[in-house]
């Protein structure tokens, strides 16, 4: 038996010694692997993106012109166009576009987090048996398609729609109110899709919280108000942040929920990309949409992970 | 002894694989009869992937991408007509499409505008574009007098204010409607100048605060709900909302007019790509199409017209005596195609479209 199973553990031995001197250890081995799906997924298609943005438009398949072209005499032209970046500053409909999303998104975090956080705590404080019921009962939405719940949300908001029904047969009001097609419809949707992105990484950090240090506080005679503020809001810092980011990100380029429940004025830049994309047929141009909004999420993205990187700085 | 097995075997073969034959369709949503497919592989032993678009951007962007993997598609004629020209689609083989016999040469002739020669294309089904409402509610608030067939309901700005309250719904598609707008004002409908487009998108501004949605499905089921009461709609939808609404039977009654000023003629055409990877399947799935009784199951269950003349004797009367369906010569001189534009000018337009929608 040892002498069958010894050959293939020297083969091992010998492709882990081979690898070794070319700098491949166990710890790059398992860090190869995300970083190959990283590139695979996101850095050659945004280069693609990125190619696509600099190039010119022109009708045909693909509609753009190419960047490389070899010339007759073997030379490499190579013709960037950076005219579809300067564009996007020629009209106010971009920057307005850009402002707007973030303002939405913004506001649906601070309201996804006023919710989150009562909820997180809670499950957080519960008898450990509940507690994993209650997490499933968060992450449960997430078993029915996005669509079908958004579209769930247009019979709620509707003029027919439930809620209208339920106060006007309750006299409440005799005019169905104007609910769907409204910013406030659009809100209702992302604090409602994004919800258990917030709760989970709230909970993982509030359900470490040290209930000695509350007890330890309130002995002090701090009111329940100084203590949430001096104690467990700095505690669950790093949970907020997470949370915030996970929330904020994708609901800045959101495009199904304001399609779907917002007005027709409501203005995002999802919506910028597609007309972009589809209406004009400007491929160069849509990529450049594209790619602002990538830079423009850089920025808070690098402010909350600094913010994140301070806090476990200091726990340190 | 084995030899005869031998020969059978290819043969065989060659059966499955005639039998494993599918072709893939890309067509609008809600725009074949319930049994046309399945008659279709009843027939030629060929399975169908059907597979739906609401927006001839979507189809355009697949197409411009490339590799759709589709072998039918059915864009309106207003898109295939520059589609054409950058090598988007296959030339039809006609000695595969014997059933094109069967075509109303009159339609055959509007449509070779947008298809030199008829070459690339066959049309589907074609319609109007023109007002869907709600019969009484408009006219407790405009009157039995009022401008019942005409585009003033929706552009005559005091007259839009009557019918805000119950509700306004408009395309989300510009060309739609800034010709309906160009046309209403006199102009040419598909000019591409930059002053009449001005002049459009300020009529369309004045009347923005009276519209309460701009889509370009979702009048339908509102329509025949009694949600909303006036919609610019494709004829089709509108009979759709008609056929729901007296279903229904809750008071509700819709109707479907081609203005007097006059409406846009639209043409969805299916071609085959350049790249479809079963092309003979494909003119199997049109040849099919193009049969009479096959065309008029169509049109009676989505009441869109066809443009097969042998299909008028298989087509409902009350389709075919329609005139807001088989539109008749008078109504049709007063009719629109609508005609491809030019990449600088949709950017104007999807950019005037935008501002009218949100104001910026």
């Amino acid at each position: 038996m040892s002498s069958l199973a010894e050959p293939p553990r020297r083969v091992w031995t010998f492709i882990a010694e081979r690898l070794g001197r070319w700098g491949i250890n166990g710890r790059v081995a398992v860090l190869l692997a995300p970083t190959l799906w990283l590139v695979v997924f996101f850095v050659l298609p945004l280069l693609v993106v990125f190619k696509i943005a600099l190039s010119a438009f022109a009708m045909g398949r693909p509609p753009y012109l190419p960047m490389f072209e070899w010339g007759a005499d073997e030379s490499l032209s190579i013709t960037l166009h950076f005219s579809n970046f300067l564009f996007l500053l020629r009209d106010t409909l971009y920057v307005n576009a850009y402002v707007n999303s973030v303002r939405i998104a913004a506001i649906s975090t601070v309201m996804a987090l006023l919710i989150a956080f009562p909820m997180a705590w809670y499950i957080a404080r519960s008898d450990e048996k509940y507690r994993n019921l209650l997490l499933m009962l968060v992450i449960l939405p997430f078993w029915t398609s996005f669509l079908l719940r958004v579209y769930a949300w247009m019979g709620f908001l509707g003029r027919n729609g439930v809620i209208n029904n339920v106060l006007m047969s309750l006299g409440i009001i005799d005019q169905p109110l104007t609910m769907l097609q409204t910013e406030g419809a659009v809100f209702v949707g992302i604090v409602y899709t994004y919800l258990p992105f917030m709760v989970l990484p709230l909970y993982t950090t509030l359900v470490k919280l040290d209930q000695n240090l509350i007890e330890a506080s309130s002995d002090l005679g701090a009111k329940p108000f100084t203590t949430f503020w001096t104690i467990i809001l700095p505690l669950s810092m790093p949970g907020i942040i997470a949370g915030s980011m996970l929330v904020f990100i994708p609901a800045i380029g959101e495009f199904v929920i304001p399609a779907l429940l917002g007005g027709a004025e409501t203005l995002m830049i999802g919506r910028v990309l597609w007309d972009e994309f589809f209406s004009n047929r400007d491929w160069p141009v849509a990529s450049a949409v594209a790619i602002v909004m990538l830079v423009i999420l850089l920025v808070p993205i690098l402010l909350l992970n600094h913010a994140q990187n301070a806090v476990v700085e200091k726990d340190a | 002894m084995h030899k005869p097995l031998l020969l059978v075997l290819p043969v065989a073969l060659m059966a499955s694989s005639a039998h494993a034959q599918t072709v893939n369709v890309y067509n609008w949503s809600d725009y074949i009869a319930e049994d046309t497919l399945e008659r279709f592989q009843a027939e030629t032993g060929i399975s169908v992937n059907y597979d739906v678009f609401d927006s001839n951007e979507i189809v355009e962007a697949k197409l411009l991408a490339g590799n759709s993997g589709y072998d039918v598609v059915v864009p309106s004629g207003f898109f295939l007509e520059r589609q054409i020209p950058i090598g988007l689609f296959q030339p039809l083989d006609k000695s595969k499409l014997p059933n094109l016999a069967n075509l109303d040469p009159a339609i055959e002739a509007i449509v070779a505008e947008h298809d030199p020669g008829n070459q690339y294309a066959v049309t589907y089904m074609w319609g109007t574009t023109g007002l869907g409402y709600n019969v009484n509610e408009v006219i407790a608030r405009v009157g039995e007098d009022g401008p019942l067939d005409s585009w003033d309901l929706l552009f005559d700005p005091e007259t839009a204010a009557k019918l805000a309250d119950c509700g306004i719904s408009v395309l989300d598609a510009p060309v739609e409607m800034i010709s309906a707008a160009l046309n209403y004002l006199g102009l040419d409908a598909n000019s591409e100048d930059q002053a009449d487009l001005d002049q459009a998108e300020a009529l369309l501004a004045s009347v923005r605060p009276h519209i309460r949605m701009f889509h370009s499905s979702q009048y339908i089921s509102d329509l025949a709900n009694g949600d909303i009461c006036l919609a610019v709609g494709y004829s089709g939808d509108v009979f759709i909302a008609a056929d729901r609404a007296a279903e229904a039977d809750r008071g509700v009654e819709v109707a479907y007019v081609i203005p007097e000023e006059g409406a846009s003629l639209w043409f969805d055409m299916m071609a085959i790509p350049a790249d479809a990877p079963n092309p003979d399947a494909a003119h199997a799935f049109i040849n099919f199409i193009l049969e009479p009784e096959i065309a008029a199951g169509i049109t009676n269950y989505v009441w869109y017209a066809n443009p097969n003349a042998a299909a008028d004797e298989f087509v409902d009367p009350e389709i075919l005596e329609d005139p807001a369906i088989y539109p008749t010569d008078e109504v049709m001189s007063n009719l629109y195609p609508l005609k491809a534009k030019s990449p600088q000018f949709d950017r104007l337009l999807t950019r005037a479209w935008t501002r009218i929608k949100t104001g910026q």
